[in-house]
């Protein structure tokens, strides 16, 4: 089964301290692939203006790097900073890694009057146009194309692909860092089918199967928005749940466990806005997932989320101070980020929970289910 | 010139090898008690004297002689009208096993002569069509193995509920709620449904047996399982009842009992669970309702406003000045509003190619609460053998395309389909309604399942009995003849009732744990299942097996 880590502070780190702790973790996967996100970017040899989207990825070849190039040049982004690996090549088994590319770009003059709507799409829309191009030649991998995100997704395991990055050098850092160590279970390894997914900011990764996947997947292809695609793997569409919730429902956060578990209707039946929440386990019914999964996610704003399924059978910790702020599918992962915490304060989430680290990380923030729904819409 | 006949035969004249069931009787056990042949619905057998030579021999005299002794002895009728049917009525009521009918294996001439005096056969019952069926053959093969252990189906909680009614869109419900619009009712119900049987197609034991049950598995077993009337009322004091909103109240094109649910809304105690617009019926499609006047008794032509003793064919379509289209539309929004908007109003159609076309009408219609789509091996109470045996599609296909069809139009959370339709005819009635659910069935309507179950309808696809039409059930399923009926104890019924949802429901989750799934009805995991069975795997767009 597939391990999760994230770590939230105030003051930037490097990823390297994440991947201690799925190293920490490493009984649970078998080096089939790792996948980092970074969130509120720091370099060392750059003064990152946090407007300025990052484009991340993988360039196979030099073939792709120049048509990589071409293609952002053409639409009109101005390349502000090109970050350069140390590379130690002779740790990873890949052979066809041209270039891991982490670049800053100043969006196009014509978005300057454009609203955010449509500043988000024209991101997705140029992520998603590379990552055709990519698919089509076979020989360009890209992540995410968002301000202030870095993904980096390689097959392996996590301590060699971290060295192979040089990333302990300090040169790459964030205030969030979340990481899957993957078990490869039913699809095929593929550099996309490595969590953390991740779609318009809101990105989610996941640990075990989501045996709901294939209605969750008809249902959300039938949305026809162009970001609902790849599905490499089963847990891509937790990321796509969240991201409906939030931008295309524009209901609050909370709404997202009684999209993804609702009450059942004896409890709704007891809950002061049951009505609402029976109404709205209907119309998304078919995003009910079916675990067993723990969903750790982050958002723009640099909040951190977990939440379980509903059978809880992948119980998760969340552990660390004010200011820094660790969750980890195993209690050794939360150990090896924050060690001196108290862990007496640690907390593991019932199944009606979701755990929010805010982004002033100066307290958890625990919701329950049972909980009055704050909405207009339930009123 | 005057054919010379040296025996006495017609061209319809048979023997009881031409029968398609040969009643075997025991003279060394048979206490001539006459319970067989009392009991016979057919008077297929009757007490007969014969004659047989006893051969006398004496040797020492060298005389030869015959004696002859006199015996009593069942015997078989082999006119058309009589023929044994072979409901085994006979040996159920035989106190020492002297007697039973059985299968004929050779070619049954009798076949020939189902059309005396220009009529052709009408039957009840089913499709004759024996052998595992399509759904039997399905598998539900994606057990996770690797990282998530299975289930345990005893342990764990289980939310195998559907939703009947229409669903809107998320988009569209939030803002309906933000600004006061209408939310279409819907219904959280058991996905296995009775489907309809109508009060006067069954007896009123058993159609009360039913709701029995019905009510007890809501009330006691908490199993939210719904019946659905048929076309023809309901009984005034259900109408009036709280036990109403268990049921489905059918319209068709009959209108039969109508006007007495019409007159009984201003008193219900509460809704219906919704109402079912039947246009067409798996079992014989482009053909009304039938009710025989056989079974047309006082009490059924009180219900239905008619006079007693005469046959209740209802037309193939609704009488309407309006195209298709707009009556159904019409129909809808009328039945809709009748009830105040506050009950799921949704149309039964025959599987057919044409199904899909209905679908997407529905689906631009607001008032559509779900479609039922009823395959060819669906049940009747009374119709053409030929349009049973003939007419008609199967129900898998039909139903998979309807739901990729919505998949296509990302729909598939708002309009429900229900199927039916052969499901359960060899008995494995929750691995077939699973796999309907999972081929994109939200639910499905089951029918001679409940009968066989329930009451021992003793029906099988060897054209067993199969006379529900002509009101002489045996077992008093389908009879309005009270000396017929009262052998059925509603109480028994409703116990068998709740016998059998609260074993669906077991073997549900039985089969959904293995899957992993709990949470909700695995409507359309379509990657669970495979067949082995390379072209029936392409058109239903699962895995091929072997």
């Amino acid at each position: 089964m597939c391990r999760l880590a994230l770590k939230t502070a105030n003051e930037p780190f490097s990823p390297y301290t994440v991947l201690t702790a799925m190293e920490a973790m490493k009984e649970g996967y078998d080096g089939s692939g790792l996948g980092i996100l970074l969130r509120g970017m720091e370099f060392e040899d750059f003064k990152y203006n946090p407007k300025f989207p990052i484009l991340s990825g993988i360039a196979h070849s030099e073939k792709s790097w120049h048509r990589l190039d071409d293609f952002m040049e053409n639409r009109g982004y101005d390349l502000k900073y090109d970050h350069k690996f140390a590379m130690r090549r002779d740790l990873i088994e890949a052979k066809d890694r041209y270039r891991y590319f982490v670049r800053a770009y100043r969006m196009p003059d014509r978005f300057s009057n454009s609203t955010q709507d449509e500043k988000d799409e024209e991101l997705m829309l140029t992520r998603l146009a590379l990552r055709k191009d990519g698919e089509k030649h076979g020989d360009l991998t890209v992540y995410s194309f968002w301000p202030d995100v870095t993904v980096i997704k390689e097959v392996g395991w996590p301590l060699q692909v971290g060295d192979t990055l040089c990333l302990h050098d300090g040169q790459i850092k964030s205030r969030v860092c979340m990481a899957q160590g993957r078990q490869n279970t039913n699809y095929g390894i593929n550099l996309y089918a490595c969590h953390p997914f991740f779609l318009q900011g809101i990105a989610t990764m996941t640990n075990g199967e989501n045996t709901a996947f294939v209605p969750i997947r008809d249902w959300l292809l039938g949305k026809a928005f162009p970001g609902y695609m790849g599905y490499q793997s089963d847990s891509e569409v937790f990321a796509h749940i969240l991201h409906y919730t939030l931008k295309m429902l524009k209901l609050p956060l909370q709404a997202y466990k009684h999209i993804i578990t609702p009450l059942s209707p004896s409890e709704l039946s007891l809950h002061p806005q049951g009505e609402f929440l029976m109404g709205l386990r209907s119309v998304c019914r078919r995003l009910i997932i079916d675990g067993p999964n723990t969903v750790i996610g982050t958002l723009p704003d640099e909040t951190c989320l977990l939440v379980m399924d509903q059978k809880k059978m992948r119980p998760a910790t969340v552990g660390g101070r004010p200011g820094e702020w660790a969750i980890a599918s195993e209690m050794c992962g939360v150990d090896a980020m924050i060690p001196d915490r108290d862990p007496s304060f640690d907390f593991q989430p019932m199944r009606e929970h979701t755990i929010l680290v805010p982004p002033d990380r100066k307290e958890l923030t625990i919701w329950s289910q049972y909980d009055p729904y704050p909405l207009p819409q339930a009123a | 010139m005057v054919s010379v006949r040296p025996v006495s035969v017609t061209p319809s004249s048979l023997t009881y090898s031409d029968i398609p069931w040969i009643v075997e009787h025991r003279e060394d056990r048979c206490t001539l008690c006459g319970h067989c042949t009392s009991v016979c619905p057919k008077n297929a057998i009757y007490l007969a004297h014969r004659r047989q030579r006893m051969p006398k021999l004496d040797i020492l005299n060298k005389n030869r002689s015959n004696d002859y002794r006199t015996f009593v002895g069942i015997r078989q009728r082999t006119t058309m009208a009589n023929a044994c049917i072979g409901c085994a009525m006979c040996a159920m009521v035989c106190p020492n096993e002297a007697i039973t009918p059985v299968p004929n294996t050779n070619e049954h001439r009798s076949l020939f002569f189902h059309n005396q005096k220009g009529e052709p056969r009408k039957r009840g019952g089913r499709r004759n069509a024996g052998g595992p069926t399509l759904l039997d053959r399905i598998l539900f093969d994606r057990i996770s193995m690797l990282t998530d252990p299975a289930l345990d189906a005893g342990r764990h909680e289980f939310n195998v509920t559907t939703t009947l009614g229409r669903v809107l869109a998320p988009e569209e419900f939030l803002n309906r709620t933000l600004n006061g619009g209408w939310i279409p009712p819907t219904r959280e119900i058991f996905p296995f449904v009775i489907g309809s049987m109508s009060f006067g197609a069954l007896s009123p034991n058993m159609w009360l047996g039913l709701l029995q049950g019905v009510a007890y598995c809501n009330e006691v077993l908490g199993i939210p399982v719904v019946m659905c009337t048929g076309e023809g009322g309901c009984p005034p004091w259900v109408l009036r009842s709280r036990y109403l909103k268990y049921l489905i109240l059918q319209i068709a094109s009959g209108y039969f009992g109508w006007d007495e649910i019409i007159r009984a809304i201003p008193e219900m105690q509460c809704d219906p669970a919704a109402i079912e617009i039947k246009y067409g019926q798996g079992a014989k499609p482009g053909d009304g309702g039938l009710l025989m006047w056989f079974k047309v008794s006082k009490m059924i032509a009180r219900l239905r406003g008619v006079p007693e003793g005469v046959d209740l064919p209802s037309p193939p379509v609704h009488q309407t000045l309006y195209s298709i289209e707009e009556s159904v539309m019409k129909m809808m929004q009328t039945l809709s509003m009748a009830f105040n908007h506050k009950v799921p109003v949704y149309p039964k159609i025959s599987a057919s190619t044409s199904s899909k076309s209905v679908l997407n009408n529905l689906v631009r219609n607001p008032y559509a609460g779900g479609l039922v789509i009823d395959g060819i091996d669906g049940g009747t109470g009374a119709a053409y053998n030929v349009s049973m045996d003939a007419t008609g599609h199967p129900i898998a296909s039909n139903v998979r395309e309807c739901y990729l069809d919505l998949i296509a139009q990302g729909k598939q959370n708002e309009i429900p389909i229900f199927a039916a339709g052969g499901i359960g005819k060899n008995g494995n009635v929750a691995q077939n309604g699973m796999a309907l659910i999972m081929l994109g069935a939200s639910g499905v309507h089951i029918g001679k399942y409940v009968m066989q179950a329930a009451a021992g309808c003793l029906g099988n696809e060897k054209n067993r009995c199969n006379v529900c039409n002509v009101g002489i059930c045996p077992k008093g399923i389908t009879s309005q003849n009270p000396k017929l009926y009262r052998r059925l104890d509603a109480d028994l019924v409703a116990e068998r009732v709740g016998d059998i949802f609260m074993s669906i429901q077991t073997e549900m989750k039985k089969i959904m744990a293995p899957l992993g799934r709990s949470q909700s009805l695995p409507i359309g995991m379509s990657d669970a299942l495979g067949i082995n069975d390379k072209d029936a795997a392409e058109r239903l767009q699962i895995k091929y097996v072997c």
